[in-house]
């Protein structure tokens, strides 16, 4: 029978690993330092619709909207089994929060026609959790969050067990459906050798544009087009051309797309310094500990 | 969206389920009142619900809601994104509130950013705090007055981020459970209850719920004044019987981070942290947490921080009020000899229950 999954991938920066390395003089956050990594829960998505594959046979397609760059995880993704990659790429979209990424993404996978829609529950850079839900009400797609088992796909009846954190649900809804996906739904595959060694190269148009700037720096603008045109029909022919589609592509309307389309606009951004206050040194001995304690007790903080 | 006005309502959406509110929109009332204070317009609770609405209408009114919008619908009896979102659009849409806030429950992270989507409006998930104050955009003139001032933190926590929304009414946040403070309840104070009648004809609820099992929560953190929390640096389940012990002979709760749950060391209802509780205790005491932007999210408010870790360079250092660089297997039984020894301290626990059982279990 076979169902047609998508799964919604970003690439962010690695806010997990925020140790002494990642931190400036000023006790602030180097942004640059910090790896670019698949977002974690993402994976899992992807994992749960190669599992959905490989059981009820169909194609999973990875989309992920972001800079050129972000065709890493495209790539990561098409490691692991991903039958086909696109990348949602445009300046236009820059600036955009959750409710204009949304409306982006949702373009670009009404045109995919999807069965299920498979999210990570939120991305470690925004924690927001909000994209997925607010993709389903776009689609209109019965939306499912917190995936933690796929227990039963039939016909066009799901059914899900929902972990909600203070409890757990067992849900069933009629496709298509959104779900959006735990870390604790499943332990993603890693990439396969072959797919690896095949997948390494294959490159998203801009890409190819970055690449040919590069190497032919002296060349003329005609010189440059027609190289790029031509590694792109060889990728291509290879099936190693990641496809990239803009905000026309998408058929998306300018006006909620990008800073414009976006209703939350940033006021103000602090650092958080992470160098404390007042703080005390105690030594692990009798004497240090003793001293603590007899502190503690002396304002009231226990005893 | 609604157009921007500056004579709506703040409203709280009141999460119930089985006919028992949550704890997270009675504390919304209290920052609700705040914030509807400063605006000067009347704060209310939205509450959807298939039966028992009077009495939990009553309960809002008395936490501090001047109305309470009460919508009964058997549709309504277990939640769901698609039925929940349909009703409050059309509240929004009726009433034209300037602020909606939602506890960011399982429930909240499913209904509010579905509400937004369709109402096409802005949300901030995850506040940890909300004001009101005036904004103009960057390369702008325009001032405008009196916005919804959306603050958390992200990028994992390092950075604190003021959000706002000016033009894409109404203005709506989630907070997480614990962060704000719950008011006290008056119980002479009566909400206006205004009913509204959902309009579901040809509607089918596309989600069938078949099983809904809730835990109960077998600590509660928020209450403790002393919390004892064990990280992945306590090393094994059996190290964690110090936690424990520490915990007990500080008539405490115990706590964990994440990577301790992860590791099995105890049960996850005791985790702290921006997924698990936030708490603010009088004491915290950290053994063996590095302190990861996100546990920190959870705990950094407590009165009195002590971490306790072999690793001076950790993160935790930095939130704290006193440390400790050490082994905690050897710090630890030196914390609680010193504490037997120095202090008489009432309603001891009995020590040494085995590892992850609380001492409700220990007592059988």
């Amino acid at each position: 029978m076979g169902y047609r999954c998508v799964v919604c991938v970003k690439q962010v920066p690695d806010t997990k690993r925020l140790t002494g390395q990642a931190m400036k003089d000023d006790g602030t956050v180097n942004r640059a330092a910090l790896p670019a990594v698949f977002n974690p829960e993402d994976l899992n998505a992807l994992e749960a619709a190669l599992a959905i594959r490989d059981r009820h046979a169909g194609t999973v397609t990875v989309i992920s909207m972001g800079l050129p760059k972000a065709s890493d995880v495209l790539r990561e993704a098409l490691f692991r089994g991903a039958d086909r990659a696109i990348l949602i790429t445009d300046r236009r979209a820059a600036g955009s929060d959750t409710l204009a990424t949304s409306y982006i993404l949702s373009c670009a996978i009404r045109r995919l026609e999807p069965d299920i829609v498979l999210c990570g529950r939120q991305a470690i850079d925004g924690d927001t959790a909000q994209v997925g839900p607010q993709i389903a009400e776009k689609l209109g797609y019965t939306l499912v969050t917190y995936l933690e088992e796929l227990l039963d796909l039939r016909g066009s009846t799901l059914r899900v067990r929902r972990n909600l954190g203070s409890g757990f649900e067992v849900v069933e809804a009629e496709l298509p459906v959104l779900a959006t996906v735990l870390d604790t739904a499943n332990t993603p595959r890693p990439p396969a050798a072959k797919r690896l060694m095949k997948f390494k190269k294959a490159r998203c148009r801009s890409e190819v544009e970055q690449a040919v700037s590069r190497e032919l720096s002296e060349a003329g603008e005609d010189a440059r087009a027609t190289e790029v045109a031509r590694r792109c029909l060889m990728l291509a022919e290879r099936g190693l051309l990641i496809e990239q589609w803009n905000l026309d592509d998408v058929g998306a309307d300018l006006t909620w797309c990008g800073f414009k389309g976006s209703p939350t606009k940033v006021h103000r951004v602090q650092s958080i310094v992470l160098a404390g206050g007042a703080y005390r040194e105690y030594p692990p001995t009798e004497e240090g500990v003793g001293r603590l304690v007899r502190e503690l007790i002396e304002d009231h903080t226990i005893g | 969206m609604i157009e921007v006005n500056r004579i709506g309502e703040v409203w709280v959406f009141a999460e119930q389920e089985k006919g028992a509110l949550s704890e997270v929109p009675l504390e919304l009332l209290g920052k609700g009142r705040e914030l509807a204070e400063t605006l000067g317009v009347p704060l209310a609770a939205v509450l959807l619900t298939a039966g028992d609405g009077e009495e939990m209408a009553t309960r809002l009114g008395q936490y501090g809601a001047d109305k309470v919008y009460l919508v009964e619908h058997d549709l309504l009896r277990q939640y769901q994104a698609s039925t929940y979102a349909r009703v409050i659009r059309e509240l929004v849409q009726a009433h034209a509130p300037q602020v909606v806030l939602y506890g960011a429950t399982a429930m909240g992270r499913d209904l509010a950013p579905t509400v937004a989507s369709s109402l096409r409006c802005g949300l901030t998930a995850d506040c940890t705090d909300l004001q009101i104050g005036d904004h103009t955009p960057p390369g702008s003139k325009e001032l405008h007055r009196n916005l919804l001032l959306q603050i958390r933190p992200a990028f994992g926590g390092s950075i604190i981020a003021t959000i706002v929304n000016y033009d894409r009414w109404p203005q709506m946040a989630t907070v997480r459970e614990g962060v704000m403070v719950m008011p006290q309840p008056d119980g002479q104070r009566r909400a206006t209850l205004v009913r509204h009648a959902a309009s579901f004809s040809g509607f089918r609820a596309p989600l069938r719920i078949l099983e809904s099992e809730r835990r109960e929560k077998r600590v509660n953190l928020k209450a403790a004044r002393v919390i004892v929390a064990g990280g992945a640096g306590v090393g094994t389940r059996e190290n964690f019987r110090l936690v424990w012990e520490l915990a007990n002979c500080l008539g405490g709760a115990v706590g964990a981070s994440r990577a301790a749950i992860d590791l099995g060391f105890v049960d996850k209802d005791h985790q702290v942290g921006q997924t698990g509780t936030t708490v603010r205790p009088a004491l915290y005491v950290a053994c063996g947490i590095s302190g990861a932007v996100q546990h920190r999210a959870g705990m950094e408010e407590s009165a009195k921080i002590l971490a306790i870790n072999i690793d001076r360079s950790a993160p935790i250092f930095s939130v704290a009020h006193y440390g400790i660089v050490g082994d905690l297997r050897v710090v630890i039984p030196r914390l609680v000899r010193a504490i037997r020894g120095g202090a008489r301290i009432e309603g001891l626990a009995e020590p040494l229950e085995g590892p992850g059982m609380s001492p409700r279990e220990a007592r059988g």
